[in-house]
């Protein structure tokens, strides 16, 4: 055992010393030849790709009213980040609360509350994919003409209501307004589906919401 | 009220930033016989302006494949990608755009997407972010919230992917990856916590580039969740969706 530990250290020192008598015996290569009479300056511009700023992210807020079936129309405030994919499509994230009120069920029985303050907050999340069907642009008194693009949008999302998280769809069309070229405006109006059976029977409920919103580009 | 106030500061204070951005914006040479400068970054918008062979232009921003370029005279206009790609740069060489090509995606690096599905029977809404490390071989993080009848779960997974023919419009890849899933009950089953648990899963599935930045993407994913209990849980995922590439 220690005979081979001692073949290994002999077998180490020996490449270690052999390449260090190599690399003493490289000849060290100096400058050979005339320094260049004229060095020219050269003063290059370089176009740094990245500096070109896209602006294909979008942020933005909004409000509106909410029509919660059964349950109100509410104010809804909401924020919401997209990104242009192409001049057609692109991809939404939303996302919203609204405070709902109380049943006319539950206000005119006076006793049964069939939510607590709790479960009466209406929140939700959904990703949505959108397609700018009509571009175009408004014309704003005699010299001005801002782009305008009417769309269609619909995606999937979660609504978190009476208690239990539900899976919702999303339908929806809207205008937006850019008065500036990383400015818009927002109008939408949006159908959220979901299953609910809170009043006894499963239904398909058909949440309505009207919002305006403004965003930035960047 | 409190909350409006901020959001309204700080959205003006967006805007003060983007006034304030007068930077130095790259030149290009017109090459062609002339260049089409747009007033919007879309189809049908018209052409409003014509900038000939030889002229600097500034180029000020890009918004998807449009670029809003400036003229010696000081009109803004949209020039679409294909022409921008003809123009030169102060160098003399083709300014070069990171474009939105099948050849582009190929090299791409980062991709990011949102599916939807099924996860064993609830609906399942997904996104994910992957890295190319190499032409085939792509390493993913995906979240997914799945919402069914008696439970939802929440699942993150970090997965290897392979694309097959990277080069080519419609590839077939494969998945192996493992995470977490979080499983929590309806409020109306009675007796039941909340769970997590680890999970390995593999899959196969079809990438096809559709157009400029939109790729589509359908996937079937098999997971063993390893449970506290004696058995494994096995769930098939199927789902669908899109992606864009960066």
């Amino acid at each position: 055992m220690e005979s081979r530990l001692l073949v290994l250290f002999l077998t180490a020192a020996l490449a270690a010393g052999a390449g260090g008598c190599a690399r003493q015996r490289t000849v060290a290569a100096g400058d050979s030849g005339n320094p260049p009479v004229i060095e020219p300056e050269v003063d290059r511009r370089e176009i740094e790709q990245a500096r070109i700023d896209t602006e294909d992210f979008e942020i933005g807020v909004y409000m509106g009213q909410l029509s919660v079936e059964d349950f109100g129309v509410n104010n809804v405030l909401g924020g919401h980040f997209a990104y242009h994919i192409t001049e057609g499509f692109f991809v939404d994230l939303s996302v919203g609360r609204s405070d709902t009120e109380r049943t006319s069920f539950e206000r005119l029985s006076g006793a049964a509350q069939l939510l607590t303050e709790d479960e009466r907050e209406y929140s939700y999340y959904n990703v949505s994919l959108g397609y700018n069907v009509l571009p175009g642009e408004a014309f704003v008194g005699e010299n001005r003409a801002i782009n305008t693009a009417i769309y269609v949008i619909g995606g999937v999302g979660k609504t978190d209501f009476a208690g239990d998280d539900r899976f919702t769809l999303n339908l929806g069309v809207g205008i937006r307004i850019m008065p500036l070229d990383w400015l818009a405006v927002h109008a939408d109006f949006r159908d959220y589906i979901y299953d609910i059976d809170l009043l006894g029977q499963e239904k398909t409920a058909h949440n309505l919401e009207a919002r305006v919103g403004v965003s930035f580009f960047f | 009220m409190r909350v409006g106030v901020s959001i309204v500061v700080a959205g003006l204070w967006l805007i003060a930033l983007q006034a304030r951005a007068q930077e130095q914006h790259p030149e290009v040479t017109i090459q062609d016989p002339f260049i089409e400068l747009h007033t919007g970054p879309g189809r049908g918008y018209p052409i409003f302006h014509v900038a000939g062979r030889g002229e600097n232009i500034e180029v000020l921003r890009r918004r998807t494949d449009w670029f809003q370029v400036r003229v010696a005279r000081g009109e803004e206009g949209w020039v679409p990608l294909e022409q921008m790609a003809r123009t030169l740069d102060t160098d003399g060489e083709a300014f070069e755009v990171p474009g939105s090509t099948l050849e582009d995606y190929t090299r791409r690096r980062w991709e990011a997407g949102f599916l939807y599905g099924d996860f064993g029977g609830a609906n399942l809404i997904s996104a994910y972010g992957g890295f190319g490390m190499s032409e085939n071989l792509q390493i993913e993080l995906s979240i997914g919230q799945a919402l069914g009848r008696f439970s939802d779960s929440v699942i993150a997974s970090l997965s290897l992917t392979h694309l097959m023919f990277p080069d080519k419009r419609w590839t077939p890849l494969f998945t192996l990856g493992a995470g977490r899933v979080e499983t929590s009950p309806k409020a109306t089953l009675v007796g039941t916590i909340d769970r997590s648990d680890s999970m390995a899963n593999a899959g196969f599935g079809v990438r096809s580039y559709l157009a400029r930045r939109f790729v589509f993407r359908a996937e079937y994913k098999s997971y063993v969740v390893f449970t506290s209990r004696d058995d494994n849980e096995e769930i098939g995922e199927w789902k669908a969706g899109f992606s864009f590439f960066f």
